[in-house]
């Protein structure tokens, strides 16, 4: 069963499009992502799934169900907020019950449910403080179990971490991810950040102008991008893309190495002029010219440091670098993937 | 070479930077308001103080002290009780029908339409208008012969010709009318504070409760009110004061009639004070409003506080 179909769904501001075609399908338990630059569509296409925005054209279906018409509170959907939506003058108790309010749910059962969600996401200490009084770690979860509480059929999550930290991100992306696998909820989650849609989704769409780029697992997005949108905008430093004969060919900076490397693999051999480089610990990325190409084109190289030594790469030099045959990747004239040779 | 002396630096006045020290200059800064509250405020209203204290009145202009006596007469007249209850009623009868007004302007004037600069522009007129100009349009439309709201109620056949009501001619119906006018006269002010009220509300917050499964009564009475709760308090403790000691709406319309059905604090004791001469029973009813409002706002400040956790 698909908890969440998409049929061509079109949605305009006047005569802009913001969502120019969206069919996507989610299956029950999925945790998808969509991935686009901001102003994309993105958060657009979730607004449209959960009824806050009325799409123009298209079919939406929920639970096998055309829900085009439904307002939001028909279409069981949770959604959470990139500011989190708390109701500030309720305690947290109120707020996990209140969507359970609305559908006139028996206090009991609101009692125990609430108990429920609250055990989950581990804030049962929380309930009788209001969303002021807590962290910003600690308000997502009481978001977050607020969108769980009645057991939606998917859970739609709008940018959740981007209010967070950089080190409560990290275990707040783990957190979700397991807390779904447990759950096992369908989850529509937006992000603009890769590395929380690389890290997260079972699989990713890439979304750019209103349309999907390509629908896949993090490894088939990364791995074969389907145009040079998506192959420079996963992955950092993004792709290398050179222009050769009319098409491209495009190939990642950790697979740009030097030419001692490649242990008599079959590849692609380049001269790299080095410009400048940059040591992070665990990699270093060096950045230059190749000969034959656009000189003012900047290649970047990502090598691991255990193995090219610190004097060996000096601005202004001259290396041997290749690719493996196996890692170069050819896109045509408008940018799509070219067929495998 | 002969070195010319160096000229010797004179000493830098104690005064020079005087201005520059933080306390010097807010006090500077401050001197004017504290001076204009003094003498524009607090000396009147002490001078009120010992009138109400005092038999003073303009045609004996003796400062000999009586006690509380003037307080004690007035409490004893029906006449002061009759308007002190008036009061309340024009006041709090205006505020509420202001806000339930002004709660559906600013409802109204959220959501975009064709046109809505130009409302909210009309929106504001009420307060814009002077107020006696304002009255005597007021005092036309309860006019008892001319009334355009008698002529529309009978053009629509709701009543007769022998039915339309005397406005301002009949006790009830005259505190009806001071109060539709003062309501109309905050309306736009309670539409202001509403706009502002929930135009603050973070949309997230009114997102979530759409998601949520709110209509739109639950919306508006269990998120955007509770939310915008403070601010309207605050509104409403401006609105009160501000009508608790107003007379222009009754001094020109009704002149507290008919028979003191619509008189109130402000107006009687304009009326006892100055134009009857009897200065100390004016300032007593005057002072009365003191303590009625002193009670109110300290009431509703501190209920916006236990609020704002």
């Amino acid at each position: 069963m698909s908890a969440v179909v998409t049929r061509d769904i079109i949605k305009k501001f006047g005569v802009v499009p913001a969502v120019n075609g969206i069919s996507l399908t989610v299956p029950d338990g999925e945790f998808m992502v969509l991935l686009g630059p901001s102003g994309c569509g993105k958060t657009t296409f979730l607004r449209i799934i959960c009824g806050l925005e009325q799409q123009t054209s298209g079919d939406l279906l929920i639970g096998n169900d055309v829900v085009n018409d439904l307002p939001p509170r028909a279409r069981g959907v949770a959604m959470m907020f990139q500011s989190y939506g708390l109701y500030p003058h309720f305690t947290v108790r109120n707020n996990i019950a209140f969507p359970l309010r609305t559908q006139r749910v028996p206090s009991a059962e609101i009692n125990k449910k609430v108990e429920w969600a609250s055990q989950l996401l581990g804030i049962g200490h929380l309930l009788d403080r209001r969303p002021r009084q807590l962290s910003g770690g600690e308000r997502q979860r009481v978001a977050l179990a607020r969108a769980l509480v009645r057991e939606p059929t998917a859970l739609l999550l709008d940018e959740p971490l981007s209010n967070l930290d950089a080190k409560l991100r990290a275990t707040a992306r783990q957190e979700i991810r397991q807390f779904q696998q447990r759950v096992g909820v369908t989850t529509i989650y937006v992000t603009h950040d890769q590395v929380e849609a690389m890290g997260m989704g079972d699989r990713i769409a890439v979304i750019d102008h209103g349309i999907v780029r390509q629908v896949g697992t993090p490894a088939e997005i990364y791995d074969d991008p389907a145009d040079r949108f998506v192959a420079t905008f996963v992955g950092t430093p993004p792709m290398n893309i050179v222009a050769k004969n009319g098409s491209y060919l495009g190939f990642r900076p950790e697979n740009f190495l030097p030419k001692a490397m490649m242990n008599g693999e079959g590849s692609v051999e380049f001269k790299f002029r080095v410009e400048r480089s940059e040591y992070l610990g665990s990699e270093r990325i060096v950045y230059g010219a190749i000969e034959g190409f656009d000189p003012d084109q900047v290649i970047t190289a990502k090598l691991p440091p255990a193995h090219v030594a610190d004097e060996w790469i000096r601005p202004g030099e001259w290396h041997p670098f290749a690719v493996r045959n196996s890692a170069m990747r050819a896109f045509d004239q408008d940018g799509k993937r070219a067929r495998r040779h | 070479m002969v070195a010319i002396a160096e000229s010797v630096p004179k000493p830098a006045s104690r005064f020079r930077f005087i201005l520059d020290r933080r306390d010097v200059l807010g006090s500077v800064m401050v001197a004017p308001a504290i001076l204009f509250v003094l003498l524009l405020v607090g000396v009147p209203f002490l001078m009120a103080v010992y009138y109400s204290l005092s038999a003073y009145t303009i045609y004996d202009p003796s400062w000999s002290f009586v006690g509380l006596s003037n307080f004690a007469d007035i409490i004893e007249d029906p006449t002061f009780r009759q308007t002190l209850y008036n009061t309340f009623i024009f006041t709090f009868g205006s505020q509420i029908l202001g806000l339930i007004l002004g709660k559906f302007g600013a409802l109204l004037l959220l959501r975009p339409f064709p046109g809505r600069k130009l409302v909210r522009a009309l929106i504001i007129l009420p307060w814009v208008i002077p107020i006696a100009l304002a009255t005597v349009a007021w005092q036309w439309m309860f006019d008892s012969l001319y009334s355009v709201i008698n002529w529309t109620l009978i053009a629509l056949g709701l009543i007769t010709r022998d039915q339309a009501p005397n406005w301002l001619g009949t006790p009830e119906l005259a505190m009806l009318s001071v109060i539709v006018v003062n309501a109309w006269r905050f309306f736009p002010f309670a539409v202001v504070i509403f706009l502002a009220g929930i135009t603050a509300i973070p949309q997230d917050v009114l997102d979530a409760a759409t998601v949520d499964g709110a209509g739109f009564w639950r919306r508006n009475y269990q998120i955007i009110l509770p939310m915008i709760l403070p601010i309207m308090t605050i509104g409403l403790v401006f609105g009160i004061v501000f009508t608790f000691t107003d007379l222009s709406i009754v001094f020109l319309m009704t002149q507290g009639g008919p028979i003191g059905a619509t008189s109130v604090l402000g107006f009687a004791g304009f009326q006892t004070g100055i134009v009857s001469g009897d200065v100390s029973h004016g300032a007593a009813i005057s002072l009365f409003m003191l303590p009625v409002l002193l009670i109110v706002v300290v009431t509703m400040l501190r209920f916006i506080r236990r609020r704002e956790i």
